[in-house]
């Protein structure tokens, strides 16, 4: 893993120091809220609606053991025992007081991790494949360019000021678990005719207000060129992005309303303009980097205490199923801990869990986490003959669902129980639906069904990419639920259909029951997924059952 | 026309603590929404948000949100005023639980 140059520490102790200082300004009165406001939001601290909340970045969702020790550290010390893991690999603390920040940072500094950029109009945190390093179908580790991307843009002083915040994701796999359709910039890893690797790189996508797909700005961009590339998207953003509206700030607009050859034609402008000013020193760096992210010295062992307990036993059998997915070592899997038990709250950890978690890591993972955009903890490299151990330990701990890619697995966003910005509750929604076909003990036969909550139009629940995206709004003061269909968040990135009115807070567990219900009936056979039948048959059975003739739906 | 007014409380959150406050009739913040000070009449509301406001060493962000007399006091309106009456629907925790923000002790 890629540990602190002296650099990154003293960069982020002056910060620490800075921010410690102004927390002490505020609090004697020297500083106003206005002057101080913009000051801790650019060190992750935002004020919500029953407390201050602290996000953290988790850069490219990787963590060691003694980095989650710490964030669960953290979590008993200055807040109410628990975190929230969240679509941005980053961690949320709901309930740390003014005051303690300073220390809390100075304790994430101690561990080589910070909030810095998790708020405001700059580059934030680079997303990446939770299961990058590890997954078999992988072209390259796409990390080493994800941490130069990170230290590039951090404290950028061409970029702290952007028209909008700006969100890059990467992956260096083809099948796309990174989302990155949906991203200012997405970076995809390919090869070339030669072999070579590059990126695909797409401008242009995100969710919220207006959804849209990213756009190919190139087809092959040789991994050199990254930064002189990415510093061109920037810069034409920087210029051309709408300062005069917030919603039409975001990148995707600047795409949209100046087309996408005149967007192509100026980033290759600039960018033959600024690339002779790399000289080479970002491939040093680079090669530094990839020496950090060499994969573990990967055991020799026979696997058959695995294949026995895989025979034997049907709950180990189920977990393995869903949970496992597969490594490029043979004798190893990649194991994704649902952090989704059904009536829990989704991306929530309790310290003690988050403890459990670092020490299966370092006990049995080689000691790596990833936190994935799907809001669960991955560990990417377990010898098959760990297994069983490893299945016990995390269901004494209440961390052994077995749902990862079922209906349960849901992404669901704070919504109105936490964030000042939401217009309508999305955790206990998730819950309700969780137990609903847990009860029904159907969600093993309904199969991969990708079930999103947003509890704002700013869709930080990524419900347009769900195969059932639920939005929560304030309709006439009554929380009001859209339903979307047919959303895909992979390679094959689409935005879902809106499929009618929306319904009431008591109404949406029912006709979420319906819409499955009619999918288990118009299914053709018991492999045809969710996603599958609704792009064979369209819209209307679906909307038939979440509309039955008689009785209006719409919660007026 | 103009809409027609509807009581209103000044509400905010606490600077240092950061949980929800309301303000009194004697100038105070409580954490209790039925101990605000209902106000009923626009010009009033306008003061009293200016005077609330203008505590800037001690609550972030005040506002004018709708309330009513209710049994004990005034009482929200909106669903949003209400989930800030109790907390997150999800834990027991906050004021639903006489709880502030910060380490459970």
């Amino acid at each position: 893993m890629y540990s602190y140059s002296d650099f990154d520490e003293a960069f982020v102790r002056s910060r620490v120091a800075q921010f410690s200082q102004q927390v002490s300004r505020r609090i004697d009165g020297s500083l106003t809220e206005d002057e101080f406001k913009p000051l801790r939001l650019m060190n992750g601290l935002y004020l919500q609606l029953h407390a201050y909340m602290l996000r953290v970045a988790i850069p490219y969702g990787t963590l060691s053991s003694r980095q989650m020790h710490q964030l669960a550290h953290i979590a008993r010390t200055w807040d109410k025992g628990y975190g929230h893991f969240t679509t941005r690999q980053n961690i949320q603390y709901n309930w740390p007081v003014l005051g303690d920040v300073p220390a809390i940072l100075s304790a994430l500094a101690d561990v080589e991790m910070h909030a810095i950029q998790t708020s405001g109009n700059c580059v934030r945190n680079v997303t990446s494949d939770h299961f990058a390093g590890a997954a078999a179908d992988e072209i390259e580790d796409p990390r080493p360019y994800a941490e130069l991307l990170r230290q590039w843009s951090t404290d950028h002083p061409e970029f702290q000021f952007l028209p909008r915040k700006f969100k890059i994701a990467i992956t260096g796999s083809p099948n796309d678990r990174a989302v990155t359709k949906a991203h200012d910039i997405g970076l995809r890893m390919l090869r070339n005719a030669k072999g070579e690797i590059g990126f695909e790189v797409m401008v242009g996508g995100g969710l919220g207000r207006t959804p849209m797909i990213g756009q190919v700005v190139r087809d092959f961009l040789p991994v050199a060129d990254l930064l002189p590339y990415t510093e061109a998207v920037l810069s034409v953003y920087n210029r051309l992005g709408r300062r005069d509206n917030k919603y039409k700030a975001r990148i995707k607009i600047t795409v949209h309303e100046t087309g996408l050859e005149e967007i192509r034609r100026l980033v290759e402008e600039r960018f033959a303009e600024i690339r002779p000013d790399f000289h080479g020193h970002d491939q040093v760096l680079l090669d530094d980097i990839r020496a950090a992210f060499a994969p573990p010295a990967f055991r020799n062992a026979p696997t058959d205490a695995h294949d026995q307990f895989y025979a034997a036993d049907p709950v180990y059998r189920a977990w393995c199923d869903t949970n496992l997915t597969r490594h490029r070592n043979s004798e190893y899997a990649i194991v994704t801990i649902s952090l989704k038990a059904q009536g829990k709250t989704p991306g929530d950890a309790t310290a003690d869990q988050m403890d459990l978690m670092a020490d299966l890591a370092a006990r049995l993972g080689h000691d790596e986490l990833r936190i994935s955009h799907e809001q669960n903890v991955i560990l990417p490299h377990v010898h098959k003959s760990d297994l069983p151990a490893l299945h016990a330990a995390l269901s004494a701990a209440g961390l052994g669902t077995a749902n990862v890619g079922l209906i349960s697995d849901i992404i669901a966003c704070p919504g109105m129980d936490y964030c000042a910005l939401a217009t309508a509750r999305s955790i206990p929604v998730a819950q309700d639906i969780a137990l609903r076909f847990d009860e029904l003990k159907l969600e093993h036969e309904i199969g991969p069904l990708k079930l999103k909550i947003s509890g704002c139009i700013n869709a930080c629940g990524h419900h347009h990419v769900g195969h059932i995206g639920i939005l929560g709004l304030d309709r006439a003061g009554v929380e009001n639920y859209q339903i979307t269909l047919g959303g895909d968040g992979t390679e094959t990135a689409v935005i879902g259909e809106r499929a009618g009115p929306g319904f009431a807070y008591d109404e949406i567990v029912p006709a979420i029951e319906r819409l499955v219900q009619a999918y288990l009936s118009l299914r053709t056979e018991e492999t045809e997924t969710f996603l599958q039948t609704y792009r064979r048959l369209g819209l209307p059975p679906f909307k038939a059952a979440l509309y039955p003739a008689e009785g209006a739906q719409d919660a007026k | 026309m103009s809409r027609k007014f509807t009581p209103k409380v000044v509400t905010a959150n606490d600077l240092l603590v950061g949980d929800v406050v309301y303000l009194t009739a004697t100038n105070e913040w409580t954490r209790d929404h039925a101990k605000a000070e209902l106000i009923e009449d626009e010009a009033h509301a306008q003061l009293r948000l200016l005077e609330g406001a203008g505590q800037k060493n001690i609550i972030v962000g005040a506002y004018l949100a709708d309330a009513r007399l209710g049994e004990n006091g005034p009482e929200p309106v909106h669903f949003r005023e209400v989930f800030r009456t109790r907390g997150p629907s999800n834990y027991a925790m906050g004021k639903q639980v006489g709880e502030l923000p910060g380490p459970r002790s």
